[in-house]
């Protein structure tokens, strides 16, 4: 499971850079969401891998995944999810005062 | 009596001039006149211990931690300084009165030339060395401002800045060197570094430190090659230059020399650096002069070459040569000072300094022109007067020079040389000027000044001559205090006397004084001075071309490096974060021991499927609905990750989010652009896609090797103490609202200002969608879809009910507060898309925003609660109630923190679909647009 | 148990909550309200400041879960002395804001509050995730203050610094997840703690963590080649906002002094001191950099934005030598870049606002009016930045030069040091000749409005702040010592936290 989910972080975080570095704003919004799908994943795998259980005490199971990585990224969820509502707003108000949608302001 | 009052009356009551002069009309030169009054009393009042050779040191301590004292310092030296500054600044007071024209602000000017004062009265003063480098940049400050008086005049301003920049740089060396000596010596009082001379020459940062200083000392007391920015000084009112540039500024330098003889001087490096410096300018600057057809220019290349003549005395390193310099620099300070004064004078009442206008004005003002003659014999060394002494005591000095060996003869030729060209220029400004024939067309009828204009020049000229009579009685005193101070020890055997019998020095005297006369009357059969032009190369041209390409060079590198293209930057962030994060895991082994969990056929699918999708996206990412489908599928592949690895809460926020997110992008791409332009570059999207694949593997192989080893954490805590501690069998939810509820309150603070962010872009914003959709259909015209109405409106009561289910089980199964009002949010937007915003609105009419502050204050609330239980902000407790029909059923003060979350997550969802609906053309209609 | 410590993070998000539920309060009653909240930072940290003068370090145990488990307040000097200066720049830039900044977009107060917020909380946290949710509190309130007012220049600044950002805090998260996963613990005492405990096999991710990590903080202060997007934003956002700005970026600056030393530090075993050769060089080029940039500037504000880079550079070659004097020169520093930056940028605010025709452009225009009163403040400004006696500028300038005296590659930075300061000096004079000097002759335009009160109090109180800093330098100097002696020796920041067998007890299991 471990190199599956290594891949997976890998293939996100490369396509989300690639997409980060072009020159229009909707891309970018793109690559910032498969970043932050890297992140998240990365963040939550470095409780390490658990599976078929889940960190509700009232399962009595032998081995619980680590909750605290489920927490942070359940705050990075969020928070990262009103960082891109803002930059969606942002890049349609440049869109109305800049008449484009450049990264760089208006028409390139 | 403090000696800082001596600096603080003139540096702080460099406002009264003008205060006085606005509240009660007093003429700014008179409260100046008093203010320099009061110093100069303070300090003859102290004199007395000087002259008899003693040292008063006064110190407080301001920033130890720097070595920095407040510690100042009276002996002969500084008292011979003080004097001079003083006393001359008060005559340049009297003088400018009535030098300065109507329309000149005397408030700023007393101001400036106070403030000035103070400065210079702090560098002769300072015992502490770094203090000394303060009020050393303060000078070049204060004169800055003075040169640049005439603001208006472009020559002014550059003046100023040339001159600002060579001492500023020449200062900054300084305070380098200084900072190196109190290294050296382990103080920077100048008690411990005098008494340290031998230790600094033997110490291997001698030569810098040396260099450094001298830096300092050549750029003030423009020394060549730092000499030009002083000609340029010029441009200053006529008083400035006469203050400036006899008493004060320029021999900061020197003075400087001086005060660090003891420390510095003596060795064969100092005598070649500074004698060289010295020889050089003398000879440059007198030879030059010469040439000079505006009588300030004159002035001013006669100044440094005499500040040359100082430096080269001090250069010599013996005693007697420093003698020589002390004397020296009072003499020059008071003919300098004089002639200045008589420039100005003629300049005032004839209307030009041009020598080529100007001539025979002996005739209209004879008082100022035997003035002006006495004091110019005074700078060409004529006999029976002050200036005669101490070049006959240069000349004599020339002879001891001990490091030349078979050139011992150079210095004193070199030396009669110099004195040829200075007395050629002297007899120059008094010939030109005064004598010859009737004056032509001149702005003014020249005539005598005001009476107490003169004032000030026949007191110096009075000087010049009691001087150059009765030295032992006059100037011996002080000269013997100050060359003791200098030299910290006892001086050698010497006399001030007119007749020293015939020897050489009288020889040089003499072939200096009628070569001198017999250059300038040949001139017009050897070279025509008036026809002589500028010199080939400008100092000033120079350095401010080089400015000026500066500034050009910097304009181009910050604007082709910083283009403010965000590809650029961004390109830089990812670049930055590989190197440091490769350079960090330098050495890794990839693969660590940990047994590893097994692999199905699902996972594999999924991942499969996720990657793929991923990559599908980069590829096609300029079709911008088929990317943002891919996107989606990648969203659902990893809620799908956390399923399977056992995160119930992530998997079904992850979804939540997900979906809201896409929803948002959705309506973004309806108003942008259905489709990115092609890229023109393929260069660039090969060089992009390689970084992406460098990220791409190194986030791998991180992830790889974490994973691969083996771990030990904090986490059992929570894990056993969720249910006892926190009260809920769903430790991340506990941990959310309860271990790390205060990143939860930040968290939800951040969606918060989110909102209000959103708020504030929307404002005033139209857009226009496009009349046809991505594939060139026509809109749908329906506005509102039936089925999506009908299902619609009992949907909402449904989503409450288990949005109220999904909070009330949060803290013990998935779900939560922030769960649940993801849910009632996406039920509420529903609304909005089947029947539009107005519809909405109309149902549904609250300020979202108070809702949002509603959940943030509630949740701190609770938080502040627990204050009252003398528990610390966000601790919790709980208890079980048992209710009818639900039965037994738990109560945790972290469910209002988490209803708190759910208001707030509520809020923000429906400002910003409640807003976003308004959107395009005028009345609102939801994500989808005006029929047409 | 004092609540003190967490007063400056209540405060402004109390106040700030209280602004959003009221925002249809008139314009008067919600100044009165975000000033009362803003003023109220000042005595909270004085009085902190008098609690931790002696070396005591407060520790706020939140949700009363004992460290390394809950999440844990430190108010130590240095967090206090940081606290400070964001009230007093607080204090000014809203002072300034009320002259009519405030009203040009909606909910401004509350956006202050929040920034304020972020920015206390930052320098309290005594735990790394912590530390990014402040930061995103922080950051998301910086870009909607950044663009209060809009326009098309502030939009488009505003999507440069969204978009960085983001992808500064997808690093962080990253830096973060490979530090938990190396260490199981997330309270940087107890990350200090663990440091030493890595073996050889773990300690290239650590490395690797912690150097992600400074390029995250490194993109926050604007370190080169990271911060070539701060110009040209703060100069885009209104007057106010850039002052509080310059807060800002020393939160990066904070964030480096706070976690290398005690984290990486020397006792850090394998992972010891692991940004030592990546700061002084960066420092320099961005020292350099800065200074080209304020050479180039053609606009005050402009300029101004390139001073934060330069002064920025400046601090981070005093830090980079992490030595105590390193520390010391940078805490004074820090002080008073803050404060001085933060009055050049409500000082050109002032005088674009006067100079009806050219704004804040650094060419010939009419005579400027006023002239006295805002030349006089320029002056004091253009010395202080410029390092030039008697001013605050020169005392930092001086303790920076000492504490690189004794560090290797003394020369370098000495000399970088002091060209960089010539050049500056260079910059200021012309610009303040441009704007003060050569002008077209005619009498100012008197019917130009005298500027208002409180936007001068604001910059005159600035101005005061610095020169206090020369004039009771003793103290100040003593006090930035004291605070570099703590940094130096973080034990007992550990001992604060952890409690004193720290080193023994070991928090960490394994779930398998």
């Amino acid at each position: 499971m471990e190199a599956l989910v290594a891949v997976a972080v890998g293939v996100l975080t490369g396509t989300g850079v690639f997409l980060l570095l072009r020159a229009r704003t909707f891309p970018v919004l793109l690559g910032l969401t498969l970043l932050s799908y890297a992140v998240n994943l990365f963040l939550f795998a470095s409780g390490r891998l658990v599976l078929a259980s889940a960190p509700l005490t009232d399962l009595g199971l032998d081995s619980y995944p680590d909750p605290v990585p489920q927490a942070l990224v359940l705050t990075a969820i969020v928070i990262g999810f009103g960082m891109t509502a803002l930059l969606v707003v942002l890049a349609l108000r440049a869109l109305g005062d800049t008449g484009g949608d450049h990264v760089d302001g208006g028409e390139r | 009596m403090p000696l800082p009052l001596v600096i603080l009356i003139p540096l702080l009551g460099a406002w009264l001039p003008a205060a006085l002069s606005r509240a009660l009309g007093i003429d700014p030169a008179r409260t100046t006149g008093v203010l320099v009054a009061v110093a100069l009393a303070i300090v003859l009042m102290q004199a007395g211990a000087a002259l008899d050779g003693a040292t008063v040191v006064q110190s407080w301590p301001w920033i130890p931690a720097l070595g920095l004292q407040a510690s100042f310092r009276l002996d002969g030296y500084s008292l011979l300084f003080a004097l001079l500054i003083l006393v001359i600044g008060g005559l340049v007071v009297l003088y400018a009165r009535y030098y300065l024209a109507p329309e000149d602000s005397k408030e700023r000017f007393y101001g400036l030339l106070l403030l000035f004062m103070g400065a210079m009265l702090g560098v002769v003063l300072a015992e502490n060395l770094l203090l000394l480098v303060t009020f050393w940049e303060l000078t070049s400050l204060s004169s800055f401002l003075l040169i640049g008086f005439w603001r208006h005049q472009a020559d002014a301003r550059r003046g100023a800045r040339l001159a600002l920049m060579i001492t500023g740089a020449g200062g900054l060396a300084l305070l380098a060197g200084v900072l190196l000596l109190g290294h050296v010596v382990g103080s920077f009082e100048l008690t411990q570094v005098l008494a340290a001379g031998p230790l600094i020459k033997a110490h291997p940062l001698y030569e810098t430190i040396l260099v450094l200083v001298l830096l300092g000392a050549f750029t003030k007391s423009a020394q060549f090659p730092f000499h030009f920015w002083l000609p340029h000084a010029m441009a200053a009112p006529t008083p400035v230059s006469a203050y400036l540039h006899s008493a004060t500024m320029v021999k900061a330098g020197v003075f400087l020399l001086g005060r660090l003889f003891p420390a510095l001087a003596g060795t064969e490096t100092w005598f070649f650096v500074v004698s060289g410096a010295g020889l050089a300018t003398q000879l440059f600057a007198s030879y030059v002069a010469l040439f000079r057809h505006d009588l300030k220019g004159l002035l001013a290349y006669s100044t440094v070459s005499h500040l040359g003549l100082i430096t080269l005395l001090f250069g010599l390193g013996t005693p007697l040569g420093e003698i020589a310099a002390v004397f020296h620099i009072i003499n020059h300070a008071v003919f300098k000072a004089s002639l200045f004064m008589a420039a100005g004078i003629i300049d005032h009442e004839t209307g030009t300094r041009d020598m080529r206008r100007l001539s025979g004005l002996a005739r209209y003002m004879p008082w100022t022109a035997a003035l002006a003659t006495i004091a110019a014999g005074a700078m060409a060394g004529v006999p029976l007067l002050n200036g005669f002494l101490s070049k006959e005591m240069f000349f004599a000095e020339t002879f001891q020079v001990q490091w030349l060996g078979p050139w011992y003869w150079a210095m004193p030729v070199a030396a009669t040389l110099a004195g040829v060209f200075t007395v050629a220029y002297s007899t120059r400004f008094v010939h030109d000027v005064f004598f010859g024939a009737e004056p032509q067309d001149l702005p003014k009828v020249p005539h005598e000044p005001p009476r107490w204009m003169k004032v000030p020049v026949e007191i110096l000229v009075g000087l010049c001559l009691l001087v150059g009579l009765t030295p032992a009685i006059t100037v011996d005193p002080l000269l013997r205090a100050a060359a003791g101070a200098v030299l910290q020890g006892p001086l050698p055997e010497y006399s001030l006397k007119l007749w020293h019998g015939f020897n050489l020095p009288l020889l040089m005297s003499v072939v200096a004084l009628i070569g001198g006369v017999l250059v300038y009357f040949s001139r017009r059969y050897r070279f025509d001075l008036h026809g002589y032009r500028q010199l080939p190369v400008d100092g000033r041209k120079i350095s401010e071309d080089a400015v000026g390409c500066a500034v050009r060079g910097a304009r181009w590198l910050v604007e082709g490096v910083a283009n403010q293209s965000l590809q650029r930057y961004v390109l830089l962030l990812v670049v930055a974060a590989l190197a440091l994060g490769y350079a960090g895991a330098r050495g890794v082994t990839l693969t660590g021991p940990a047994v590893l969990t097994p692999v199905d056929g699902l996972a594999v699918l999924v991942t499969v499927a996720l990657v793929v999708s991923a990559l599908a996206v980069a590829v096609v990412h300029a079709r911008r609905l088929l990317a943002l489908v891919l996107v989606g599928v990648v969203g659902l592949g990893v809620s799908l990750a956390f399923v399977r690895l056992s995160a119930p809460d992530l998997a079904l926020t992850q979804l939540l989010v997900e979906i809201v997110t896409v929803l948002l992008l959705l309506l973004a791409m309806y108003f942008l652009p259905a489709a990115s332009p092609p890229e023109r570059s393929r260069a660039r999207l090969a060089r992009d896609a390689a970084v992406g694949m460098a990220a791409g593997a190194g986030v791998a192989a991180l992830t790889w090797a974490l994973l691969t080893r083996p771990f030990d954490s904090i986490a059992w805590y929570y894990l056993d103490n969720a249910k006892p501690e926190g009260g809920g069998h769903n430790v991340v939810n506990v941990i959310l609202v309860d271990f790390r509820g205060f990143d939860t309150l930040g968290e939800i603070t951040v969606l918060g200002i989110a909102a209000i962010g959103i708020l504030a872009l929307l404002r005033g914003l139209r857009l226009d969608g496009p009349a046809l959709d991505w594939q060139g259909r026509p809109w749908a015209a329906e506005r509102y879809p039936l089925m999506l109405r009908v299902l619609s409106q009992p949907l909402l009561p449904l989503a409450l009910l288990v949005s109220a289910y999904l909070f009330l089980r949060g803290h013990n199964a998935p779900g939560g507060g922030f769960i649940a009002g993801l849910v009632t949010g996406t039920a509420m937007l529903l609304q909005y898309v089947a029947h539009g915003s107005a519809w909405a609105s109309a149902r549904l009419p609250w300020d979202y925003s108070r809702v949002i502050a509603a959940g943030l204050l509630l949740a701190t609330g609770t938080g502040v609660a627990s204050w009252a239980f003398g528990a610390p902000f966000l601790t919790s407790t709980f208890g079980y109630v048992t209710w009818p029909v639900v039965g037994r059923f738990e109560l945790a003060s972290a469910m209002l923190f988490d209803l708190g979350i759910y208001l707030a997550v509520l809020g923000v969802v429906m400002v910003i679909i409640s807003r976003l609906g308004g959107l395009a053309g005028p009345a609102g209609t939801g994500a989808s647009r005006e029929a047409r | 148990m004092t609540h003190l410590v967490i007063l400056p993070i209540l405060l402004p998000l109390v106040a700030g909550s209280v602004l959003l539920f009221g925002a249809r309060l008139a314009q008067g009653a919600r100044r009165a309200l975000a000033f009362a909240a803003t003023l109220a930072l000042l005595p909270v940290a004085l009085l902190l400041l008098e609690r931790v003068h002696d070396g005591t370090q407060l520790v706020y145990a939140l949700g009363d879960w004992a460290p390394p488990f809950g999440i844990v307040l430190v108010a130590d000097r240095l967090a206090v002395v940081m606290l400070l200066l964001t009230a007093v720049v607080g204090v000014a830039s809203l002072l300034y804001a009320a002259a009519g900044d405030d009203a040009r977009g909606p909910q401004y107060h509350a956006l202050f509050q929040f920034q304020l917020l972020g920015i206390n909380g930052a320098f309290l946290t005594g735990d790394l995730f912590n530390l990014f949710v402040f930061f995103e509190v922080l950051l998301i309130a910086s870009y909607a203050l950044l663009l209060h007012g809009l326009g098309a220049r502030r939009v488009a600044a505003a999507i440069h610094v969204v978009v960085l950002n983001l992808i500064g805090s997808a690093l962080f998260l990253f830096a973060v997840g490979t530090l938990y996963g190396v260490t199981g613990t997330l309270n940087l005492a107890d990350l200090a703690r663990v440091m030493p405990l890595l073996g050889p096999d773990v300690a290239p991710l650590a490395r690797s963590g912690a150097l992600l990590l400074l390029g995250v903080f490194a993109l926050k202060a604007a370190l080169l080649p990271l911060g070539f997007w701060l110009p040209r934003a703060y100069a885009a956002a209104t007057g106010a906002t850039a002052a509080l700005f310059a807060v800002l970026t020393k939160v990066g600056v904070y964030a480096v002094l706070r976690i290398y030393p005690l984290v990486f530090g020397e006792g850090a075993g394998e992972v010891a001191n692991v940004a030592a050769a990546w700061v002084p060089p960066v420092a320099l080029l961005t020292l350099a950099f800065g200074a080209l940039g304020v050479l180039a500037a053609q606009t005050l504000r402009s300029m101004a934005g390139w001073m934060v880079v330069y002064s920025v550079g400046t601090l981070l070659v005093a830090v980079g030598l992490f030595t105590e004097a390193g520390y010391a020169a940078a805490v004074f520093y820090m002080a008073h870049s803050t404060l001085a930056i933060a009055a050049v940028f409500l000082l050109a605010d002032l005088v674009a606002g006067q100079r009806a025709t050219a704004g804040d452009r650094l060419d010939v225009a009419d005579a400027i009016p006023h002239r006295v009163l805002l030349g006089g403040l320029f002056l004091i400004t253009a010395v202080t930045v410029a390092g030039l006696p008697p001013l605050s500028g020169f005392v930092g300038k001086l303790m920076v030069l000492e504490a690189a005296q004794l560090a290797p590659g003394a020369v370098v930075n000495w000399s970088v040091l002091l060209i960089a300061a010539l050049v500056v000096i260079v910059a200021v004079a012309r610009a303040g000749s441009a704007l003060f000097w050569r002008t077209v002759p005619g009498p100012a335009d008197a019917a130009t409005p005298r500027p208002d009160a409180r936007a001068v109090g604001a910059v005159a109180g600035l101005l005061a702040c610095l020169v206090g800093l020369v004039a009771w330098g003793g103290a100040a100097t003593s006090f930035a010592w004291s605070t570099a002696g703590q940094l130096a020796d973080p034990s007992g920041y550990v001992t604060a936290v952890l409690g004193p067998d720290a080193a023994a007890r070991e928090q960490r299991r394994s779930l398998r």
